[in-house]
């Protein structure tokens, strides 16, 4: 009896030796981002030096240079660095904010009052996240061109909130699908209204999936690249684009540099990463798979 | 009474109400766009010249279909799509199987894994960039320490494309594991156990017990892989900018060069129709798995 239990815990448990193993593998998989995260470290020689360097002096130069350059006569300029920070932090904010109003009240609706054919809105709209976003991309520029939304903040952040609408509605869905109505239901028999229900019964409960939802669109639209490219001007540009456009300068690429872009772009990734694990599953499916 | 906001909060209308608004902006965001192109796929137009649209009937639809060119890059696409998801199938299925158990730091040691694929991919593109190189690059300097020779991974049709692939596998391995993962976790303790009582050789255990339950996942990661592959851009805008030649220009990268380099408005038009008929059927069949699933359980 007790043999046949320890065993039956031991098809579900590993040790101190799985830890070193998966730890390895892990090391590995991950060395990539290490040797990104590096390479920020290097001076200008380091990062070119074959073999390549594991060991050398760390220096903060290219960190400073993301946002100020200084000029053969000791001048100090900024790069514009600091703005497309900004702009990726703001474009991505509102962009979230709005789908996530939006899509909420809707999965409410799609989850609580099912309307007539509402499969079929729910594919269309899961349609709109899953189509390659180059087809919608023509017409969205050809559009954005006549209305003057191009390379202006409103016409990005709408753009925005469309691309996060799906993934917001299947999420959210998901998780009003898996409340009790019972709750609801008590709660208006005692009386209360429609709003109360919704604003004090559901959205008490959702709050980790609320949060979980705004902070993977967030990571969705903070690395979003295609939409910024075409779409974005001088002023509005975002992190991605500026990135991109660093790879193809002239004078050769300055890795050091890009590598501390894209350290400091990362660090956000990490921490909401490691807040999300559990939520990841759905996340990553826009809610169509669950734990 | 009767008025607008009476007729308008009648409950009948809850569900039409707090829908409309997400919809409108789908709509003038997204379906009306794919409207207009639609229509702009049955006119010669080019976004470039102010010359009115003439109305050009299935003209481009036929050029598209029959022109050698899309066909390759149609191939191109497919080629990288069945490599990077066969290889992230692999890679990912057994990553899930080593973290399967609890373990001390498991948590932790996860993290390591699963970050590639919350990284940006303009991020991870410049990072396997670097790395090919082919001077100071550490994949080519590994090689040429190892096979003494140098290496420029990029420069060839077939090295292009490993190089495209490794890096999408990277980033995307780790998607097919979490599925995994979580067909492995629900299997019931007491399948173990009796296949623990009926001596089951490990690879019998699997077969029998283990394999029902991640099956359904495991096609619903290859759909969802092959229908986000199927887009690949980023990627392949960074690495490679499609070359050498156009050897590894993805069908969604030939679209943005039709559209915004030689202003071919119509004909990329009619193309990204296509592309989004591709996706519509995989859609479907991705949702439909997903439903026979969670009628099942």
């Amino acid at each position: 009896m007790f043999a046949s239990r320890s065993k039956s815990r031991s098809v579900r448990e590993a040790g101190w030796g799985r830890t070193a193993i998966c730890g390895l593998v892990g090391l590995i998989y991950f060395s990539p981002v290490l040797w990104m995260v590096l390479t920020a470290f290097k001076t200008r020689q380091d990062a070119l030096a074959t073999p390549p360097k594991l060991f050398f002096t760390p220096t903060l130069d290219n960190f400073v240079s993301v946002f100020y350059r200084v000029t053969e006569s000791g001048a100090q300029f900024s790069t514009g660095m600091s703005l497309f920070f900004f702009n990726s932090i703001f474009i991505a904010g509102m962009g979230v904010l709005l789908a996530l109003i939006l899509g909420t009240m809707a999965s409410y609706g799609f989850s609580r009052y099912p309307l007539k054919g509402n499969d079929t809105y729910l594919f269309v709209i899961l349609t709109t996240r899953m189509l390659p976003p180059i087809v919608v991309i023509v017409p969205i520029f050809l559009m954005f061109r006549i209305t003057g939304l191009s390379g202006s903040y409103v016409g990005i952040i709408l753009l925005y909130a469309m691309f996060n609408m799906a993934f917001s509605v299947w999420m959210m869905k998901s998780f009003f699908d898996e409340l009790s109505k019972d709750v609801e239901d008590a709660a208006r028999l005692d009386g209360a209204g429609e709003f109360k229900v919704f604003f004090r019964i559901c959205l008490p409960q959702l709050k980790a999936g609320l949060a979980a939802t705004a902070v993977f669109a967030l990571i969705l639209t903070w690395n979003e690249f295609l939409f910024a490219l075409l779409l974005t001007g001088n002023d509005t540009r975002t992190v991605p684009v500026a990135m991109a456009r660093a790879m193809g300068g002239q004078l050769g690429v300055d890795w050091g540099l890009l590598s501390a872009i894209i350290t400091l772009f990362l660090v956000p990734v990490f921490i909401v990463t490691y807040m999300l694990q559990n939520h990841l599953l759905r996340g990553v499916t826009f809610g169509t798979v669950k734990n | 009474m009767g008025g607008f906001l009476p007729w308008l909060m009648d409950p009948k209308r809850r569900g039409a109400m707090l829908v409309t608004p997400a919809i409108v902006l789908l709509f003038v965001m997204n379906i009306f766009p794919l409207m207009w192109s639609f229509g702009l796929s049955f006119f010669h137009y080019k976004a470039s010249s102010v010359k009115p649209p003439r109305f050009a009937g299935l003209y481009y639809y036929e050029k598209v279909l029959s022109d050698p060119v899309v066909w390759e890059r149609f191939q191109t696409t497919a080629t990288i799509v069945s490599l990077s998801v066969l290889t992230q199938m692999v890679i990912g299925f057994g990553l899930a199987l080593l973290f399967a158990k609890k373990f001390p730091l498991r948590r932790e040691i996860l993290m390591l894994v699963l970050t590639p694929m919350m990284l940006s991919f303009v991020a991870v593109g410049v990072f396997f960039k670097l790395f090919y190189e082919p001077t100071f690059g550490v994949v080519s300097y590994l090689y040429r320490s190892i096979s003494g020779e140098a290496m420029a991974l990029l420069a060839t049709k077939w090295g292009a494309i490993a190089g495209i692939v490794i890096a999408d596998a990277w980033m995307w391995s780790p998607f097919v594991m979490l599925l995994v993962l979580a067909g492995l976790v629900s299997v019931p303790d007491y399948l173990y156990e009796a296949a623990e009582v009926d001596r089951a050789t490990p690879w019998e255990r699997f077969k029998a017990v283990t394999f029902p339950y991640i099956k359904g996942l495991l096609l619903l990661a290859l759909l969802f892989r092959t229908i986000e592959t199927f887009k690949l851009f980023d990627l392949v805008y960074i690495i490679t900018a499609g070359g050498p030649g156009a050897s590894t220009e993805s069908i969604a990268v030939y679209v943005y060069r039709m559209a915004f380099q030689f202003f071919k408005t119509s004909q990329s038009s009619a193309l990204s129709y296509i592309l989004l008929f591709v996706v519509i059927v995989l859609t479907n069949l991705y949702l439909y798995f997903v439903n026979r699933r969670e009628r099942e359980a």
